[in-house]
């Protein structure tokens, strides 16, 4: 029964390793370096430190969301509401600090509280009213767009108190504040998700649903958890754009979902859950980044952009099912 | 000393009666061979006994406590370990992960942050377990879907066996097995018998039951139907009882469909 594998190749050792120490794919490292080397020989301003700038910045707001999307998707789940959510929570911000007049830091947590209740509700009916995620959360990103338009009754909400707008367009020591605070955010989602027991246990509900209930893990509990999480960044996401755009805009965050989760995927989550790293993820978000970013300084229509990302989500499922059924395991 | 003590355990699934009032009740240290037809109960019973399902009506008692009302997680946290005929495990999860699921040891990073995982125990540990079972796994670090059969199922045996059980729950832990590694496992249940824990096994093979068993109980519609000492009985009552006839010609009938 037991063959002898082929001893494996320089390449394929490496792979293995940077899964195994790093939780990341190599591939997309690789991407990511080839992406920005034909951005740099294409456009000579691609590297300089404002444009560099420019895409972390812009990377911030998707980032935020892919972390989400990486912690649902690895538990085995999908939230579709990422992007109605992140703008339901900015105009509840914008709404509270402007038209209720309240301190700027209630706005701010204003927004990551609906961003919170949302996805409380996400997690709630999918796991007391038994509604598959795919078809609650589908559902929420109707719910959280149209709530937003209702609130700011149709129109954008202007005139946010200066301390809100700090955390968007403040630069201490050079460095945007949305920057900053994506990558605490980050370094954070990944020690909990790669080094905590939530983190693994995360994982291990998307792997086998029966195996982690087996193990005395209490899945309905931890899932709820995740949707009200997956909602909590998907508010800090709808704060920090709130913030840099200085208004509370009830459109904002259309098709985000879209990017998060591709971002996500070509960070190397398995779409069924089980696999997941946050670091991998922010590999996958600035691969998205700077495909934007490039396709921007090309002076490439942005119809053309959504195709773009539209395509690379298909093709990196694609490569990633190839991959497992190379590696014939399930 | 008795261990676990069940009366009158029912279970329906909507419609469907599984479970109508079982008894039954194993001593520390007893190697008791659950048997029935296919669809008798025989996973359903043991679901409840660990938890993962919720009888309808009926008690259970581990070590004189009630544990009806407690999880999952809880009733592992008292000594009851069940292997699942699937296995149950976190396929692309690596040995010591699936070993400490949902029991990570942790510490505290820079001395002060809690709730992290420490990886390096567990992997220590985890070789440790896997080869008191005298088992050879490829790598500990690689993900158990990739092992075959047998080693995943030296993995999901050493989940059991890790955190000192008081009664190990098998089901059906050779129906996939060698020859050669079945033999281990009868081996295995032996010497959990000799150092005083408790052994439910669940197996169509009833050489196997007969070998090792103290006491064999047959499940029959939803009943603990019969309740035979293994040293004083043979393969042909047991067949019998399981069929619900009596005579040879109900045992042949089964043996041939095997």
């Amino acid at each position: 029964m037991s063959v002898t594998p082929a001893e494996p190749g320089l390449w394929a050792r490496a792979q293995r390793g940077s899964v195994e120490r790093l939780h990341i794919r190599l591939e997309s490292l690789v991407v990511l370096i080839a992406l920005s080397a034909v951005m740099a020989v294409l456009s000579p301003f691609f590297l300089s430190f404002s444009n560099i700038l420019n895409i972390l910045l812009a990377t911030s707001t998707i980032g935020v969301l892919a972390i989400a999307a990486t912690y649902v998707i690895g538990s085995g789940g999908i939230d579709l509401s990422l992007g109605s959510v992140m703008g339901l929570s900015g105009v509840v911000g914008a709404h509270v600090a402007v038209e209720l007049g309240a301190p700027a830091p209630i706005g701010l947590l204003a927004c990551i509280l609906a961003g919170a209740a949302a996805g409380y509700v996400n997690g709630v009916l999918i796991t007391r009213a038994y509604v598959p995620a795919f078809i609650v959360t589908l559902g929420m990103l109707g719910l959280a767009r149209g709530l937003a338009l209702v609130i700011s009754e149709g129109r954008v909400i202007y005139g946010l108190p200066p301390m809100m707008v700090y955390v968007g367009q403040g630069r201490p020591l050079g460095i945007p504040m949305p920057v900053i605070i994506f990558l605490v955010a980050a370094v954070v989602a990944h020690c909990v998700l790669a080094y905590t027991k939530f983190g693994r246990h995360t994982l291990a509900i998307g792997d086998s649903e029966s195996a982690a209930r087996a193990a005395g893990i209490r899945v309905e509990h931890h899932r709820r958890i995740l949707y009200t999480l997956s909602g909590a960044l998907a508010g800090l996401a709808g704060m920090l754009f709130m913030a840099r755009v200085n208004s509370g805009d009830p459109t904002s965050g259309l098709n985000y979902e879209l990017t998060a989760i591709t971002a996500a995927i070509i960070g190397g989550t398995n779409l069924f859950g089980g696999r997941a790293s946050i670091l991998g993820t922010m590999i996958g978000a600035l691969i998205m980044g700077v495909l934007q970013n490039g396709l921007n300084l090309l002076a490439v229509q942005s119809y053309y952009q959504q195709m773009a990302i539209g395509a690379v989500l298909i093709l990196a499922v694609f490569i990633d099912q190839y991959q497992l059924r190379k590696e014939s395991r399930v | 000393m008795t261990l676990l003590v069940l009366e009158k355990i029912r279970k329906s699934f909507g419609a469907v009666d599984v479970l109508h009032g079982v008894d039954l009740e194993v001593a520390a240290g007893e190697v008791v061979g659950l048997v029935g037809d296919n669809g008798a109960g025989k996973s359903t019973l043991m679901k409840t006994i660990t938890g993962i399902y919720r009888a309808d009506s009926g008690s259970i008692a581990f070590g004189g406590q009630d544990i009806l009302p407690l999880d999952p997680g809880q009733r592992r946290g008292l000594g009851i370990e069940m292997i699942y005929q699937d296995l149950s495990l976190a396929k692309q999860q690596d040995v010591a992960s699936n070993i400490f699921l949902g029991r990570e040891p942790t510490k505290k990073w820079f001395g002060f942050l809690p709730g992290f995982v420490d990886k390096g125990l567990m992997d220590r540990q985890a070789a440790e377990m896997v080869s008191r079972l005298g088992a050879h796994l490829p790598a500990n670090s690689r993900s158990v879907g990739s092992f075959s059969g047998g080693q995943q199922q030296t993995v999901a045996i050493a989940r059991a066996l890790t955190f000192n059980p008081k009664l190990v729950i098998m089901d059906e832990p050779t129906a996939a097995l060698a020859v050669r590694e079945v033999q281990s496992v009868l081996d295995l249940i032996r010497r959990l018998k000799s150092e005083g824990i408790a052994v439910i096994l669940i197996s169509h093979r009833l050489n196997d039951v007969l070998a090792v068993t103290d006491r064999i109980v047959v499940l029959r519609h939803g009943r603990a139907d019969a309740d035979l000492v293994t040293a004083r009985t043979n393969m042909n009552e047991v067949v019998a009882r399981i069929v619900g006839g009596t005579g040879q010609q109900a045992a042949a009938a089964h043996e041939e469909r095997g």
